[in-house]
């Protein structure tokens, strides 16, 4: 589903940001990145989604190499790839169904199809009440659960989550995670990087601890590595 | 592409102007600024040039014969000077209208004491040039034909309006380059602005998997529509004063009438029309799809 084989990626200056990594992560799986800022996390987030090639090593994702994908096959790619960030990145203008219909349009789903697919994904992340709301008139769990429902509107075999908790209560939080978890056991990998140390060894989920742009661990039913 | 896409990012665009309000309104402002200075400026140099070619229309270099030339040889000569390029239209003045005309402007009652004609050998060509500037060409190839006995005609006036006409050209090349430095400077900023505000947008759609054309549309119809408005408004404007002001001149100041001759207001807008909204749509076009490009590349 998912494999880097010594994959480096450095910027114009300073340390590589990731060097020499190599990790494979089958289908349907569930794995916790971790790591201290600076670590590499998010280089690897936007490597995934074909934000950024690597310097070297490859990358494949779904069966697609994606350091050859060239500019106008990336959204084709990208539709493959739930994705969930911290801040939400919903569009403020639009209402909760707008923005979880959008990623329907943007796959030319039929609009008949769509009226269909958008209350059901909804009322899936507990939000079917609310479709009218602007994202302002939403708390940070409500508004990343509409950015969970956009994610996975389209069926997705990959969700990726970068620090879907950051900004959220610890009861919030929990909610998320558990949603985490049904996406996956109804067969989606998700791969979710992280600091919440509390979830990472509440779930034992496989982790994958990285330092200073190197895996320094990969543990199958693992927990938050304190001190690297 | 799915019709029903098409439609939605074509709504997209529209929308776009009212969720963007302030944006929008700054934009149509500063492409209505730029077209309401263009409009000023081009309805002040047509009608410069209007009356100048007006004044141009009524030099003419006139050529005499000479005596006892040939009927014949007389419409050569005429047909020659009619092939010339530097020649719109060519008047004949038989001797006996030469001798009405001086007859009716200078003599009155006193030419009853000629009997014959005086002027027998004043027959003519008025010659009328497309441009006072070639009268010095046309005079140089006359003295060179054979059959004319004298040539007429008015060095200053010619090279007066020339030097008019050079003048107004260079004049509004300057207006044009400082008009167009201007308008470049308050687009970028006005897109710069457009920048900040979209940046989140069109990062968000490219995660989700839009292609380059699906965020691209509705902003490109957005900045169209925003550009046909920016210069609708400031065409009415150029419309009211414009008419206003002619009307005023010319009833205020009516010996102005008879020596100024203004382009109507209907033949000023039957190209400003067409022009400003291609600038306003081609500004619009143009800065949003700069805009976008600028953070499509996620």
């Amino acid at each position: 589903m998912i494999t880097l084989d010594h994959v480096s990626k450095s910027y114009s200056t300073g340390a590589p940001a990731l060097n020499d990594v190599s990790v494979h992560i089958e289908t349907g799986e569930f794995v916790f990145i971790v790591g201290d800022s600076g670590s590499g996390k998010s280089t690897l987030i936007k490597l995934l989604l074909r934000e950024l090639l690597p310097t070297s090593g490859t990358i494949e994702v779904n069966g697609v190499n994606v350091g050859k994908l060239k500019h106008r096959q990336i959204p084709k790619f990208r539709r493959n790839i739930g994705v969930v960030f911290q801040d939400f990145r919903l569009l403020k203008d639009r209402n909760v169904y707008e923005n979880v219909a959008f990623a329907q349009r943007i796959v030319q789903v039929p609009g008949k199809q769509i009226k269909k697919n958008v209350p059901s994904v909804l009322s899936i992340v507990g939000l079917a009440g609310k479709y009218k709301a602007r994202p302002k008139q939403l708390s940070g769990g409500e508004q990343q659960r509409v950015a969970l429902a956009r994610a996975l509107v389209n069926n997705p075999p990959i969700l990726l989550a970068d620090e879907p908790t950051g900004n959220l209560d610890p009861k919030n939080s929990w909610e998320i995670m558990k949603l985490l978890e049904e996406i996956n056991e109804k067969g989606t990998t998700v791969l979710v990087v992280t600091h919440n140390r509390e979830i990472v060894n509440a779930m034992k989920k496989r982790v994958v601890t990285m330092n200073k742009g190197v895996i320094v661990s990969d543990q199958k039913e693992g927990s938050y590595i304190d001190e690297i | 592409m799915r019709f029903s896409t098409f439609i939605y990012t074509l709504k997209q665009g529209i929308a776009n102007i009212f969720r963007n309000k302030w944006y929008s309104l700054a934009s149509i402002a500063t492409i209505g600024a730029c077209l309401f200075m263009f409009g000023i400026f081009y309805s002040i140099v047509a009608n410069f040039q209007y009356i100048v070619k007006e004044a141009q229309n009524g030099v003419a270099v006139t050529v005499f014969f000479d005596e006892g030339l040939s009927q014949e040889r007389i419409a050569e000569i005429g047909s020659l000077i009619e092939a010339r390029t530097e020649v719109d239209h060519v008047n004949f003045v038989s001797a006996d209208e030469a001798w009405e005309g001086f007859k009716e402007e200078y003599l009155g009652e006193y030419a009853d004491g000629f009997k014959d004609n005086p002027l027998k050998n004043s027959s003519n060509y008025e010659i009328y040039l497309r441009d006072v500037s070639m009268q010095s060409a046309l005079v140089s190839y006359l003295e060179s034909t054979e059959g004319i006995r004298l040539i007429n005609k008015s060095e200053i006036t010619a090279k007066t309006l020339t030097s008019i006409n050079s003048l107004v050209g260079y004049v509004a090349i300057g207006i044009i380059i400082i008009l167009l430095c201007v308008s470049v400077f308050l687009i970028a900023n006005t897109v710069t602005i457009g920048i900040s505000v979209r940046k989140e947008e069109i990062n968000i759609m490219k995660y989700i998997g839009a292609t380059d054309f699906f965020v691209r549309f509705p902003f490109v119809i957005e900045g169209i529509l925003i550009g046909a408005f920016g210069s609708l408004v400031p065409l009415g404007i150029v419309y009211l004063i414009y008419s206003n002001v002619i009307g005023y001149v010319l009833n205020k100041f009516t010996v102005l009438s008879s020596i100024l001759k203004f382009i109507p207001v209907n033949e000023i807008f039957h190209t400003l029309i067409p022009v400003s909204v291609c600038i306003g749509v081609g500004i619009g076009f143009i800065g949003s799809f700069t805009t976008v490009r600028k953070h499509i590349r996620v």
